[in-house]
Parts: C-alpha cells; structure tokens; sequence
C-alpha cells in the first residue's frame, strides 16, 4: 500500500477497503471459515451449521429518514447473517458513547432497537457499554455481532455463481445513502427520499422455501450494487452483464444524483439484496420476492458469463455498453 | 416530465443515430469540453453507438484538472497553518499537489472541511471567528456566481475571517487558446451546457466567426449528446458554422443577466494560469480594488516549490492532444487510489473516466 496513514476512502467499502483486508487482515488471520469473506462465517460442526458475524456503525447523522442508527445496527447484522441463509436468533450490542451524549436520545434509540429486534424476531442477549472522552469518539458508535442457524441443504456463498445463472435485484437502489447524505448535508430536496433499512430474513427465509438452490445472497451495502456485483465475479472468477433498464432507481434519487454527479449504483442501500441463482428457478423465485413488501418492485437484472471474468459488464439504457468497476476512492460530488 | 427518463429512451437514441448515419458523409473529430459530457459519454457507451469516423475527444473542462499544481500546494501550505480552515468541494481533497494532498493532510489532523455550497464557507466562517476559514473558489463560469455572492454576502456581514484562493477559469478563453494552438484538429465543439446557462451564446462567437467552426451547446442527458452531435454534423455537411443550442430547456442566447452581474460586482477578468494551456489572457477573474482584502495570496507564506510527474500527460490530455491511453503512468502507476496528476482524480477528469469506464 502506497499510503501509510488510514484514509476515510479506506471505509468507503470500495477497492481501498479490499485493499486493506487483503494486505493486513488476511495475512495474519486467514483460515477457512474467514477466507470466502461472505458477509458472515460458516461454522460447521458435528451439532450442525451456525453463522456468526459482526458489524460497527458509525453513521452520522445518528437519525435520518426512515431509521435510527440503533436500527441500522440490528437490520445490518441480521442481513449479514440472512445473507448466507442463515435464520439469525443472538444478537450483541456493544455501544461506544461521547461523554455529554443525551439520555434521551439514548432512550430513543433503545426504544427504536427494541422495536427492530423484536420485529426481526432477533434477541439481544449479551452487550456491552463504554464511554469515552468528550471528543474521543463522535456522539455515539454501536457494534453488533449475531448468530444465526444454517438448515441443512442451504449453501449460499459469493463463490458459487455459474455461467448462465440469474442475477436479481429486490428493489429500488441508492434510498439509503441519498437519504442519509442529504439529511448530512441539509440539503434541502423534496420528495419521498427515505432510508430503506430493514431487516431482510423473512424475504430471504420465503425466497429459500421457493427454491433452495439459490446460489449466492448479497446485501449491496457500502460501495453499492455495483461493487457487490464486482465482489461476486472476483469470488466466482465468472463475469456478468446487467441491463441498467432493469434496474430500479427512484425519480428522486436519480434527479439529486444528477445534480451532484454521483452515480446511484455506487451508493449504499440498507434494506436490498441480490439473489444468483439458476436460470431455471429466476421467475419462481422473482414471483416469490413480489409477493413479499420488501421487494414489491424487485427484477431479473441481468446474468452471469464464463466470458469477460471479474468483469461486470453494464448494457447501457440507450444501447451501449461499458464496464461497471467497483467503487475507487470515495464518491465526491462534482464541482458544476 | 421529469426532465431524466424523457432524455434516456431507447427508441429515440435508435431513430437519432439512424438520423446520425445517415447526414454524415465525412470523417470528424469533435471536442466535448465539459467534463460532464465525458462521463455522461462513457456512462451511456455513446463512443460505442456513433459510426467509427465520428470520433470524440475530450477537453479541459474539469474544474479540478485544470487548477494548476502551484495552487493545490499554496491550499496545502494554508492548511498546515494553525490558525487556518480549509473550505472546499469534495473533489479537490484527492488531487495531488507537488508532495502531498488535501486528502492527505486531513488523516495528519488539519482542519480541512467539504462543503456542497459556497455559502456553507460563510457559516463556517462565523462559527469559527478566532480561525481564517480560506475557501478554495475552483470552477468555471457556473460556480463563480455563487462564489460572488459569497463574496458580496461576507462584505455585507463585515465577515473579516473569510479569504479566498482564487482559481476560477472562463471558458471561451481556453477554447480560442486550443484553435490557436492549432496541436489538435478539432472540426466541431460540444459546448457546456451549465457554463452557457450562465454566458449564454455570444462568448463563443468566435469560433464561428475566427475559426469557421460550428459550435452546439449541449445538455448532459444521452439524448442531448446525441441530438447535440446530430446538431453539429448538419451544420458540417452543410458547410455552415455558428453557435447553436441544443439545450433549449435551460440555455438562454443571452445567458444569465443577473448571475452575470454578481461576477462582475466582485470581479474582473484576468490572466489565469491552466495545467496543460499555460497562461492564458482574460481566462480568469481577479479581485475587483474593493475585494482584494479577501484575497489569500496577500498572505506571507511559504509555499514548496511546485513540480510535476516528468512523464504525467495530463497537460497534453486536457488539450485532447493524447488520449489516458497513450500514458505510460496510467493504470500502471496512476490510478484512482494513488493518482499522480489531476485527471486520475475528478469524477469529471478523463483519465478516470476512462479508468472507470473503458
């Protein structure tokens, strides 16, 4: 690595953030269960399959439209765990608080925990609470880790997309980031903008009882779907083409994105997920996703290839095509 | 009418590059100055759609790729002073100076804030009274309203905690410097359609009446570019040359009177000094007599002395006179994590455009 100090583009979830688990984390701590690097690990042994994983949140602001980061700690390990097909049962919740931190935003954000966890149908059985320093940590930071139960015959993973297989998308991307930035930055837009953080194992649970052959799950959370959808042909050494009319993006994240010149498919989502799975089971399973609230507006957006390996390859609205790389450095908005 | 989905039909860009095929008879290079128009190029794959001798080639509208390196290392030196905040949009952190970055500075701890607004520079500046709050005033035409209104604003408010570093750029200045130059054929102009929201037509009419060149102001929007290349074809093969708009929507002939007026409240025009063009007459804005207090390069302070990458092509890339491709650096020991010239950095710059893109 040519940098020697920690970057915030090192966060972003893009090629930095690759860079940084593979250069310093993989070297000392590689093994088996952490080495598909999926959203959360697969422990298997003799009593069955259990899934574990762990997430930080530092989000800012701490509340934005349509969730809380007390919301966004419970939805995002129970979509690491779903992600793998595990059903999450134990959650951990850890929180780092600023000295001076309001009680009763903190009951808030209890409260608004409490609400989430019980609707994931999750427990919260173990925690932790520190306080640090006024000024050693902004407002409040929370990690979660949870555990989940694999059942027999499910076997989702980054490293299983084939030639041929379906690649969908559960719904409208970009709601999460636009809302959060544009609450950050007191932009001031009209319009439905709304975080779509939700917790996604009950869509993930109908989708497997549809087809248990999906092959691979991916909530496309930092770096957006487009990183995700990189992720998957490096860890299945397969390519993709993705018809960008298929994928769904709200009026009013594409008019803000055109304002600032950002992309939506870089942006992070909270409440959305990719399914591959084979071609024959697309349409079952697309039917299936309708039918579920969270993913009402959900579509086949493309599929993958043995040709152009680790390479997402984009047909573009108008009929031309390009190639959709991960996300490099951090997305900053243009200057006019 | 939302104004996006309209402008992204599928049908309509067939029946438009049919039309296309069919006017053009002869091979021609175009230039899209604006950098906006690159992406939205390379973003749709319009390269890849346009028979193979209409070719495309970028120019030196990239605010950030086209502030030269001695500014970026006076914006470092300034933030490496205690008492100074750094105020800036977001595309300047990454761009690399002669040894470090904005970027790089904040990881050391300096107080370097992005902004989305030029007013925004204005609140950061009360909230911290005891500090100089220096707001990087990048852009071109579109962005220095709003950079005088700052000004206007801080007069008004007797804000005298607020400098600038003024390197703001005026287009058509650039585009007579390239037709002289004479280094590139250049057979048509893709004109920015933000920048002629606020100059509207009469700035570009040189390039008809000097230069003979057909010039089209073009939205940003896949079907624009089509219709704004058709636009310019025609008036190729029917051996005409003027300014037109394709961007009816939102560009007026005579521009934008009252954002106009507020450059020229604070400002005049001025030489300026471009990566890759060198200095170029009026190609700038200087301080106006009354506003000169609020200029940074009054202060006394070091600056490293600035030098570039000996085999960066960015200079000659901005002038369209090499392409990201003919770059011994790029991807090979510049790409968007580590940038070594200005290109590599924007979202807007046409090394990362064809980084990301080609």
């Amino acid at each position: 690595m040519s940098e020697d100090k920690i970057l915030l583009a090192h966060g972003s979830g893009g090629k930095l953030s690759h860079d940084l688990i593979k250069q310093i984390f993989l070297p000392q701590f590689n093994n088996p269960f952490l080495e598909p690097l999926d959203d959360s690990a697969k422990i298997i042994n003799r009593h069955g399959s259990i899934a574990f994983t762990t997430d930080s949140y530092v989000v800012n602001p701490l509340f934005f439209p349509g969730g809380d980061i007390g919301k966004l700690a419970i939805c995002g390990t129970v979509n690491d765990l779903s992600m793998i097909g595990a059903t999450p049962f134990y959650l951990s919740l850890s929180l780092i608080v600023e000295e001076g931190f309001s009680i009763n935003l903190l009951k808030q954000l209890v409260s608004s925990i409490h609400e989430i966890a019980e609707q994931a149908g999750v427990k919260i059985v173990t925690g932790d609470t520190k306080v640090v320093e006024h000024g050693a940590a902004d407002q409040l930071f929370i990690n979660t880790a949870g555990i989940g139960w694999i059942r027999p015959g499910i076997n989702l993973s980054g490293i299983n997309a084939r030639p041929g297989d379906k690649i969908l998308l559960s719904g409208y991307i970009g709601d999460h980031e636009m809302a959060v930035l544009s609450q950050r930055e007191g932009f001031k837009f009209q319009g439905d903008l709304k975080s779509d953080c939700a917790p996604l194992n009950d869509l993930v649970e109908k989708m497997l009882n549809a087809c248990s052959f999906i092959r691979c799950m991916r909530d496309p959370t930092r770096g957006g779907l487009a990183t995700t959808l990189n992720e998957i042909t490096r860890m299945s050494n397969v390519g993709m083409v993705i018809e960008e009319e298929k994928i769904p993006v709200r009026e009013s994240v594409k008019g803000i994105c055109e304002l600032l010149g950002l992309d939506p498919l870089y942006l992070a989502n909270e409440g959305k997920l990719i399914a591959i799975s084979p071609p024959d089971d697309a349409d079952q399973i697309l039917e299936v996703m309708k039918s579920h609230p969270l993913a009402t507006s959900a579509e086949i957006i493309g599929r993958v290839t043995e040709e152009n390996p680790k390479r997402v390859i984009l047909h573009t609205l108008i009929g031309g095509h390009r190639i959709l790389d991960m996300l490099t450095g951090g997305q900053y908005p243009r200057i006019c | 009418m939302k104004f996006v989905d309209e402008f992204r039909n599928k049908g309509i860009a067939e029946r438009m590059i049919q039309k296309i095929q069919k006017t053009s008879t002869r091979p021609i290079q175009l230039m899209e100055v604006c950098g906006t128009h690159t992406v939205s190029i390379f973003r749709y794959g319009i390269r890849g759609i346009l028979p193979n001798h209409i070719k495309l080639i970028s120019g030196p509208g990239c605010p950030v790729c086209v502030t030269p390196n001695q500014d970026i290392d006076l914006a470092i030196a300034l933030s490496r002073q205690k008492d100074v905040v750094i105020v800036t949009f977001g595309d300047m952190m990454r761009v690399p100076g002669s040894t470090s970055s904005l970027q790089k500075e904040r990881a050391e701890g300096r107080d370097i804030r992005i902004i989305y607004s030029s007013l925004e520079a204005l609140k950061i500046a009360k909230e911290h009274p005891g500090k100089k709050a220096v707001f990087l005033a990048i852009g071109f035409e579109t962005t220095s309203p709003t950079i005088a209104v700052a000004l206007l604003r801080a007069k008004e408010e007797k804000l005298h905690n607020l400098f600038f570093l003024n390197s703001q750029k005026r287009v058509p200045p650039a585009l007579a410097a390239l037709l002289q130059l004479k280094q590139v054929k250049i057979d048509g102009f893709i004109l920015p359609g933000h920048v002629s929201t606020i100059i509207g037509t009469n700035p570009y009419q040189f390039i008809a009446k000097e230069f003979g060149k057909p010039a089209v102001i073009t939205g940003f929007e896949p079907l624009d570019i089509l219709q704004g290349i058709w636009m310019l074809i025609k008036q190729i093969e029917e051996d005409r040359a003027s300014i037109e708009i394709q961007y009816r929507r939102v560009v007026r002939e005579n521009g934008n009177p009252i954002a106009i007026n507020k450059i020229y409240e604070v400002f005049e025009k001025g030489e300026s000094e471009w990566r890759g063009l060198g200095r170029i007459p009026d190609s700038g804005y200087r301080f106006k007599e009354s506003y000169k207090e609020m200029d940074v390069r009054n202060f006394d302070i070091e600056v490293e002395p600035s030098k570039e990458h000996s085999e960066c092509l960015c200079g000659e890339v901005l002038q369209g006179i090499k392409s990201p491709l003919e770059c011994r650096l790029f991807k090979v020991a510049c790409h968007p994590e580590n940038p070594v010239g200005p290109c590599m950095v924007s979202i807007e710059g046409t090394c990362h455009t064809y980084f990301k893109y080609q």
